[in-house]
């Protein structure tokens, strides 16, 4: 690795209206090495790369590459200055080939005019080689993995030139599969010279593929630090400016009697295909039930069916006593379901709403919050007032719209609200997703708060590390149907070949 | 979405907590969201001054006269300079002989001005209620451009019941005119919330639809041997004139010369339901939620279907309301140009709902600017010295469009001043 440094971000301020985003942050990137951006979220990481990609213009401060201070003015000036950046969304055009995608905006023509197709072809062939990202030049993108869109924006980045790369929360979209095979891609890039910032808030990943790390609280530099010798607890402690409790504290269970069971469910989604084949499922009081399993695999259309936003096929779903397959939403909350949903800002609230009226999203008719029709818009302002104090949320009060909130704030008015109903059964579908450590600890402290508390938890994630530190009981599931049931104990490599459908072949 | 919406520190905590409050989010969704909110106020009368402005320039080259002139006009033309006439007078208190003090000229045979001014609000209590019309269905995320329809639909059952009938007391006649062609309105309108609830036909075509229906009907019932064409003048297609008793009371004015009628009362009433429906009702509730996030009402429990039905069915209520109005209040006939060409009220409440920000005060407002241009700029009151007549009308018609396009444009223009704004800091 080269000590010289190809980057240098010098003393950076950006501010926003009411906030200093940025504040005096620099940072400086050596040639070869991958530097991780840690931060959580709203630290100020993603402002301070659209600062340098040019997306943003700093208040105050100096981007140098390679020693010469450069100004950027746009996305253009920072390709032209060798930076290239992988959005955490790609910006592909599905129905075009993968070398169309690449070459887009600077194409290989014949005449000036006419599209040289082969030739752009060829140039992707051979840089798919050259860094061995093993990806076929011809395959449309909408057809191709998740992971290999991902490389398919890096070779963008690449074919422009770029030998400085910014990768925006890369892992976020993968598998752990995907995220090893692009950790590995890395190792070769960085070998062949690229130099990678690497921004990310989950502290093992860090580790694992950094050499250096620069961690940001609030719009500010905390420390640079080499990655050797760092510790997860370390990062935490600096992310987020006090000691964090990482591992969630939890008891043995002690089940009780059934609250939630699923039988035989079948269920079949908008475009007719047949998402959730014949599932069986049961969450007892004082119980987190874990579903772990590949994104894709029904687990939408599961959750969905049990509570009520989409048709059951067939089979039962019974809250308690009480049968509420086949009923509407309300009817299948007013039963005693709690639900935080996957995704908190289509579904889960109601961004130009106020706190207050968030909070009421599912009582709003019912005393005391309303009577005969009529509204009280101070009873759901006292009640967010007693919520929000409750469950810790901040940066805001009740009259607060909610899209000014930060995602873990968002998520626990979320939580407060589907906590506060008293529900028998809290259905969890990837509750930290997208958040912090801080927000995440929360979040799971309070998920065992309520199964301690004697409610059942159906806890449906991505995230195996989640999975395996909340539940007392894990399910995989895989192509619409419970493949395997883990204890708490269960190992990552033996959830992974579940997860990937490698149990039920074995069973079969 | 991590922190490309980043911004927001999770925890204002407590040693180092950063300058300023926190809980802004420089989203681009989030800066265009918190871009309107900022331009609250300053946006719509930026928008309508621009449209002013540019107005002016079209009079210049046009005529070459000076445009405040022509400006000039139209306001004392809209009789909005009533207000400027502070004297000593009195006034007749409404349905009584007592006379109280009051600061302006109430007395017409001495004002123009009152009577120009009663002329512009009788404008204005359709506006206000074809824009509540609009306001209300985009409120709940849909676009009803069906308000002309609404409105006709109105018209219709108003003028058919107050011309027939004979012998109905007055109020009880008043009140079923007027609640049916509301209900009417209600109805047309319905018509397309339905279709969108049950098969997801988009609302904007529907109700356009809807309008032409609503014309051809109205030129069928009131054409030459129209079931419902008048019965003394048979090579006239108009309906017959409503009767005497089922006529809204003037309450200012000379009843002879089209004085105010007691509609206005009704209209302002309106808003104030509008209001309190959106915000002090579980039923506002719902349609508020359904016209942010559909998707979040439907996991709240809320049926979207339901509330697109109901919003509509509102929405055209206040249409239907205000077809109903204008033909008890000054119209007291319907004939089929009305019908197909003169009369396109409710597409200015269009441009009203939107000038006016879909809320209560706004619409109170952008109606009443609106109304003073149609009245300033008529005929009957424009000097043919300052502005020939010909192009005065057109003036109204392209302001209005003006600020339908600024107004669609606001974004743009917010986009601009932050530029500029950034410009102004780097120079610095």
């Amino acid at each position: 690795m080269d000590e010289r440094p190809v980057l240098e971000l010098r003393g950076i301020t950006k501010r926003f209206p009411g906030i200093v985003a940025n504040d005096d942050v620099s940072l400086d990137l050596r040639q070869g090495e991958v530097h991780a951006l840690l931060g959580e979220n709203g630290a100020g990481k993603s402002t301070l790369m659209n600062v340098l990609y040019g997306l943003y213009h700093p208040d105050e401060g100096e981007i140098r590459v390679k020693g010469e201070p450069r100004s950027m003015g746009s996305p253009r000036d920072a390709i032209d200055a060798g930076i290239g950046m992988v959005h955490q969304h790609f910006m592909l055009i599905p129905v075009m080939t993968v070398a169309e995608n690449i070459v887009l905006a600077n194409e290989p023509t014949r005449e000036k005019v006419l599209l040289d197709y082969d030739a752009a072809a060829e140039r992707v062939r051979n840089l798919s080689e050259t860094f061995k990202f093993k990806i076929d030049p011809e395959a449309r993108v909408e057809d191709i993995s998740v992971g290999q869109q991902q490389r398919v924006e890096i070779l963008k980045a690449l074919y422009r030139g770029a030998d400085i790369l910014i990768l925006d929360e890369p892992t976020a979209v993968l598998t752990p599969q995907e995220a090893k095979e692009l950790f590995e891609i890395l190792g070769t890039l960085t070998r062949e010279g690229m130099s990678i910032i690497f921004i990310s808030h989950k502290l093992n990943e860090v580790l694992e593929i950094a050499d250096r790390v620069t961690v940001l609280r609030r719009g500010r530099k905390v420390e640079t630090l080499s990655a050797k010798g760092a510790t997860e607890e370390q990062l935490a402690r600096l992310m987020v400016g006090r000691e964090v409790l990482l591992r969630v504290e939890k008891g043995a269970s002690s089940p009780g009697e059934p609250l939630l069971r699923v039988e035989d469910l079948h269920v079949t989604d908008d475009r007719g295909l047949e998402k959730v084949r014949g599932l069986s499922l049961e969450v007892r009081a004082g119980e987190i039930v874990g579903v772990a399993g590949v994104d894709g695999n029904g687990q939408t259309e599961l959750i969905d069916a049990i509570t009520g936003l989409l048709r059951v096929g067939a089979g039962r779903i019974l809250v308690g006593d009480e049968d509420v397959t086949g009923v509407n939403a309300k009817h299948s909350l007013d039963a005693g379901l709690g639900h935080i949903p996957e995704d908190r800002q289509r579904r889960g609230l109601v961004l130009d709403f106020s706190l207050a009226e968030n909070l009421a999203l599912h009582d709003y008719d019912s005393r005391p919050a309303s009577r005969f029709g009529w509204l009280f818009p101070k009873q759901l302002v006292a009640r967010a007032r007693k919520l929000l104090q409750e469950f810790d949320v901040r940066g805001g009060g009740p009259q607060t719209r909610a899209g000014g909130l930060s995602g873990g704030n968002q998520q626990k008015v979320v939580l407060a609200r589907e906590i506060d109903r008293n529900p028998s059964v809290l259905i969890a579908a990837q509750p930290t997703r997208g958040l912090d450590v801080g927000a995440i600890e929360f979040v799971h402290r309070r998920l065992v708060e309520e199964r301690n508390a004697g409610r059942g938890v159906l806890l449906v994630s991505l995230e195996l590390e989640e999975i395996l530190s909340l539940s007392d009981r894990i399910l995989v599931m895989y192509e619409g149907e419970i493949v395997g049931e883990f204890a708490p104990g269960a190992s990552e490599e033996e959830l992974g070949v579940a997860m990937t459908g490698g149990g039920r072949r074995e069973a079969a | 979405m991590s922190d490309l919406e980043g911004g927001a520190p999770e925890e204002p905590g407590k040693a180092e907590q950063p300058r300023g409050g926190g809980d802004y989010a420089p989203s681009v969704a989030g800066k265009l969201a918190v871009w309107h909110r900022a331009g609250g106020v300053a946006v719509p009368l930026l928008t309508t001054i621009l449209a002013f402005f540019i107005g002016g320039l079209v009079v210049l080259v046009t005529t070459g006269k000076n445009p405040l002139t022509t400006y000039k006009a139209i306001f004392e033309g809209s009789g909005l300079n009533w207000f400027l006439e502070v004297g000593s007078y009195d006034i007749r208190l409404p349905f009584s002989e007592t006379r109280v003090p009051f600061p302006w000229n109430t007395n017409d045979f001495e004002s123009l001005a009152a009577v120009n001014l009663q002329q512009t609000l009788i404008i204005w209590i359709p506006l206000v209620l074809t824009g509540l019309a609009v306001a209300f269905a985009f409120r709940c995320g849909m676009f009803n451009i069906g308000g002309q329809g609404q409105y006709l639909a109105g018209a219709i059952m108003a003028v058919w019941i107050g011309s027939s009938l004979p012998g109905l007391p007055g109020i009880v006649h008043i009140l079923f005119a007027v609640i049916a062609g509301s209900l009417v309105g209600a109805l047309w309108a319905g018509i397309a919330g339905l279709l969108k609830a049950a098969v997801g036909a988009h609302e904007v075509i529907t109700t356009i639809m809807l309008n032409w229906i609503a014309v051809w009907v109205g030129v069928f019932l009131f054409g030459l041997g129209g079931p419902l064409q008048n019965d003394t003048q048979p090579s006239v297609p108009v309906s017959n004139d409503v009767l005497e008793e089922p006529k809204l009371t003037i309450f200012w004015g000379d009843p002879v010369l089209q004085g105010l009628h007691v509609g206005f009362f009704v209209a302002l009433a309106a808003l104030v339901v509008y209001w309190i429906t959106l915000n002090r009702t579980t039923l506002g509730y719902e349609v508020r939620a359904v016209g942010f996030n559909p998707e979040a009402a439907r996991y709240g429990g809320i049926s979207v279907a339901r509330n697109y039905f109901l919003a509509m069915a509102i929405s055209g209520t206040f249409a239907g309301l205000a077809g109903a109005l204008d033909i008890l209040g000054w119209q007291f006939r319907i004939n089929t140009n009305d019908v197909t060409i003169t009369s396109l009220v409710a597409f200015t409440g269009i441009a009203v709902a939107l000038l006016g920000r879909n809320t209560a005060i706004g619409i109170g407002l952008a109606g009443l600017l609106f109304a003073a241009l149609t009245v300033g700029t008529s005929t009957r009151n424009l000097d043919p010295e300052i502005f020939r007549p010909e192009l005065a009308s057109n003036l109204t018609v392209m302001i209005q469009g003006l600020v339908v396009l600024f107004v669609g444009a606001d974004v743009l223009v917010l986009y601009v001043l932050h530029k500029l704004r950034l410009r102004k800091r780097v120079s610095a």
